[in-house]
């Protein structure tokens, strides 16, 4: 069994407690128009245009796929500038072993590993088995997901993951469906059933001035986890940084205000722990 | 200061970027360095000349103790008889002694560089907290204006005292480079709280650091850090600094053979030479301690165990890098394990050489220097080379691996970006997996605060600006930070990106 790795940060001080490696894989099942790694969302089909620019001779076609080689590699991300279609050719497959060989080093380190994407829940086999040899050495296992995917059901993966960050994108149906092209009801499902559990480690919202309902989004998500104190809610700035040309062109970041006011308003529906980011 | 060596008296008095008290001091080594008071033999002269063995500018007469690492325990319990002071009963006279001793303390430099592990020290005189912080900060104030020099440290004790709250908030409130500080950390004895307390200080204002206390504690019983992470017993000296250009030899060895079976053994015994030299001068010829109330008092003791002759060493790194040849960064030193395996047998075997030798005072220890202001071909210790840097974690296990010798202080700074100010958490979990390796002492700091750490010590970016204006300034290490910036790149340090 394999994943498409995209790549891994051995050390992330921000997706989730303490230290954690953060593993991101390829592939999602939404396409947010403020998506800040659209690199990540398809897989690879081998069109090529990346192979022709490569200064480093980093890329090649064979058989029908593009090779990678990361010894070659520089990270000028040429390659992710010239793609079309939303992916990398510096993806690899990896087995959960081979994942666990490249966390072993950090793990006097970390706290743990959250395991990202793309949409990491999309390969929930692969997720458990990593998970159990995380587990195994003693560290945490965190999902960082879109909430797409109904979690409840997957019991044996459940079992092994400690907690989970889930995306509350917007509070209607209908906005997020137009931003990140699937509904809402499963995220909200996610969120209940993940906190009733104890699995829930934030929630987040990107606040895009202008272009989303925030408040509306802010005041639904206030209401999912006031009752769990150890939940947090995580309000995060739009930054144009990293986001496709021709998709929310001229949009700002919001200011400090504004962001103050969802801050407060998820306080006072009962939320104690509030980042703004 | 570290002024250029061909300044005249006169060149010194009109150098408009020193205080009135470094023009003094620089006077006075003036004055050492216009007599030739030690004979080599002429292995270890001819060494000398080529820069293969460097005397730290302590000079031509070195006539005291580099470093002093007085007994506060033993000034407190007894007072001193020579400076007239009882023991402390309260916080007041407990501050006031320590600053009459600061001011008698002797040293290379003229300076303190060890102002006791002061959170123990103060902590039962503490009645009152908020009269206990006015006391500390009077302390803290008083050190930075009169001694001022960014190599006095103070040791903060693994425990979590009230005395080591107050400091901790008051270097924060202060933001001085001035004392350089040291969290003496132990995973089983600081609880988490006081720790994270000490990595929001550190992210703040770059100190304190954290020094490997089990470990550190298993080789030296009671020991202190002082001045640039020099680990030392306390009620003892650091006598001489002596340092082995590692990056130097290479062009004295025919082969990695030859260079570890002929070359070592010969420039260890080489630099033991010049070490015990120094050091048979300084007590035999110049009487130290039979004359300085410090020893008379016992708080600085003349016995092997108290007295360290520190043999340093830099370039490890450029020298195993010439010596494979290594050209791109995959085959260097901090990348390669081949490259890491040969940095390592040196560092074994220049342990080993340096322990087959028989001192006449004193017992020596192993010291990865952290640099000099005008060091160009050399990297601190055994640092990996800035711009070398493999990622976070490779690079703390080859530091711990690199420095498993260095009993007497070595050190590696990390700065991290500012996300770590919101998750110090993170910054712990880190610290306990370096120490867990035995990484011995970690400088960590944020990449946007003013104060910043310059091979060991602090300076203030916006000092720099000053002394670049030619302006003299408080810190006697601002002119350091400068010309080390100016000449090394230092300020360059890979920041940690967390994402």
């Amino acid at each position: 069994m394999r994943a498409p790795v995209n790549k891994i940060i051995p050390f992330s001080f921000v997706d989730g407690f303490g230290n954690r490696t953060a593993i991101f894989l390829q592939g999602c099942n939404q396409s947010c128009l403020y998506c800040h790694n659209p690199e990540t969302i398809n897989l690879c089909f081998a069109c090529g245009e990346c192979v022709k620019i490569c200064p480093e001779g980093a890329l090649s076609l064979e058989n029908g796929r593009v090779v990678y080689d990361i010894k070659k590699c520089r990270l000028c991300d040429g390659c992710l500038r010239v793609c079309r279609f939303c992916s990398s050719p510096r993806v690899r497959e990896l087995t959960p072993s081979q994942v666990f060989d490249e966390v072993w080093p950090n793990l006097p380190f970390i706290d743990g590993v959250t395991v990202s994407g793309g949409e990491c829940t999309l390969y929930p086999d692969f997720l458990r088995e990593l998970f159990t040899l995380v587990k195994a050495a003693g560290r945490t296992t965190y999902i960082d997901t879109n909430g797409q995917t109904p979690l409840w059901p997957l019991t044996e993966l459940l079992a092994v993951t400690d907690k989970t960050m889930i995306d509350l994108k917007s509070g209607d149906d209908g906005e997020h469906r137009k931003l990140a092209g699937l509904g809402l009801p499963t995220v909200i499902r996610n969120i209940e059933e993940t906190a009733r559990l104890g699995k829930l480690y934030e929630i987040r919202t990107v606040c895009v001035p202008g272009v989303l309902d925030n408040e509306r989004t802010v005041r639904l998500g206030a209401g999912l986890i006031a009752r769990y104190p150890e939940v947090r809610y995580k309000l995060i700035k739009y930054r144009p940084f990293g986001v496709r040309a021709g998709v929310l062109d001229g949009v700002p970041s919001p200011d400090d205000a504004e962001m103050a006011r969802l801050r407060d308003i998820s306080v006072s529906l009962g939320v104690t722990d509030v980042v703004v980011t | 200061m570290d002024l250029k060596p061909d300044m005249t008296i006169m060149d010194i008095i009109n150098e408009p970027t020193l205080t009135y008290r470094e023009i003094v001091l620089n006077l006075a080594k003036f004055a050492e360095n216009s007599v030739d008071s030690i004979t080599y033999p002429e292995r270890e002269a001819d060494l000398l000349r080529r820069d293969v063995i460097f005397d730290m500018g302590e000079g031509l007469t070195p006539y005291r103790p580099r470093y002093c690492v007085p007994d506060y325990d033993l000034f407190f319990k007894n007072g001193s008889k020579f400076l007239e002071l009882e023991p402390p009963t309260d916080i007041w006279s407990a501050v006031g002694n320590l600053m009459c001793l600061y001011h008698n303390l002797t040293g290379a430099g003229a300076l303190p560089v060890f102002a006791g592990r002061l959170d123990e020290l103060l902590e039962p005189f503490i009645t009152d907290e908020a009269e206990a912080k006015k006391a500390i900060k009077m302390l803290l104030v008083h050190v930075d204006r009169t001694i001022g020099t960014a190599f006095l440290h103070v040791d903060l004790s693994p425990r979590k005292t009230r005395a080591g709250m107050i400091i901790l908030e008051l270097s924060e409130e202060m933001r001085r480079p001035c004392p350089n500080m040291t969290l003496l950390y132990d995973p089983d004895v600081t609880p988490d709280d006081y720790a994270l307390r000490a990595i929001e200080c550190g992210l703040s204002v770059s100190k304190p650091c954290f020094a490997n206390h089990r470990l550190y504690s298993s080789e030296t019983k009671d020991y202190a850090v002082v001045s640039c992470y020099n680990v030392l017993p306390t009620g003892g000296s650091g006598m001489t600094l002596t340092r082995l250009n590692l990056h130097r030899l290479p062009a004295l060895a025919s082969s990695v053979d030859d260079l570890l079976e002929r070359v070592i053994p010969e420039v260890t015994a080489a630099m033991c030479t010049v070490i015990d030299c120094r050091i048979r001068f300084m007590v035999e010829d110049c009487h130290y301690f039979e004359r300085n109330f410090l020893c008379k008092e016992g708080l600085v003791r003349f016995d092997d165990e108290h007295m360290v002759g520190m043999f340093g060493y830099v370039g490890l790194a450029e020298c195993v890098n010439a010596m494979l040849g290594a050209k791109d960064k995959s085959e260097r030193y901090g990348s390669c394990e081949k490259a890491d395996a040969l940095g390592e047998a040196i560092m074994d075997k220049l342990a080993a050489e340096m322990s087959k030798y028989k001192p006449k005072y004193g017992h020596y220890a192993l010291h990865a220097q952290s640099g000099v202001t005008f060091d160009t071909e050399s990297s601190p210790g055994g640092r990996i080379p800035i711009g070398d840097e493999p990622e976070l974690p490779r690079h703390i296990a080859q530091y711990a691996r690199m420095h498993q010798h260095c009993v007497a202080g070595c050190s590696e700074i990390f700065p991290f970006d500012e996300t770590a100010k919101k998750n110090p958490t993170a910054v712990l979990q880190i610290i306990k997996g370096a120490f867990s390796l035995g990484a011995r002492y970690l400088a960590f700091s944020s990449s946007d605060s003013d104060l910043i750490r310059v091979t060991g010590y602090l300076v203030k970016k916006s000092d720099i600006e000053k002394y670049r204006a030619g302006t003299a300034n408080l810190n006697d290490a601002t002119s350091l930070g400068y010309n080390a910036n100016t000449y090394s790149n230092l300020f360059a340090r890979k920041v940690r990106k967390t994402q």
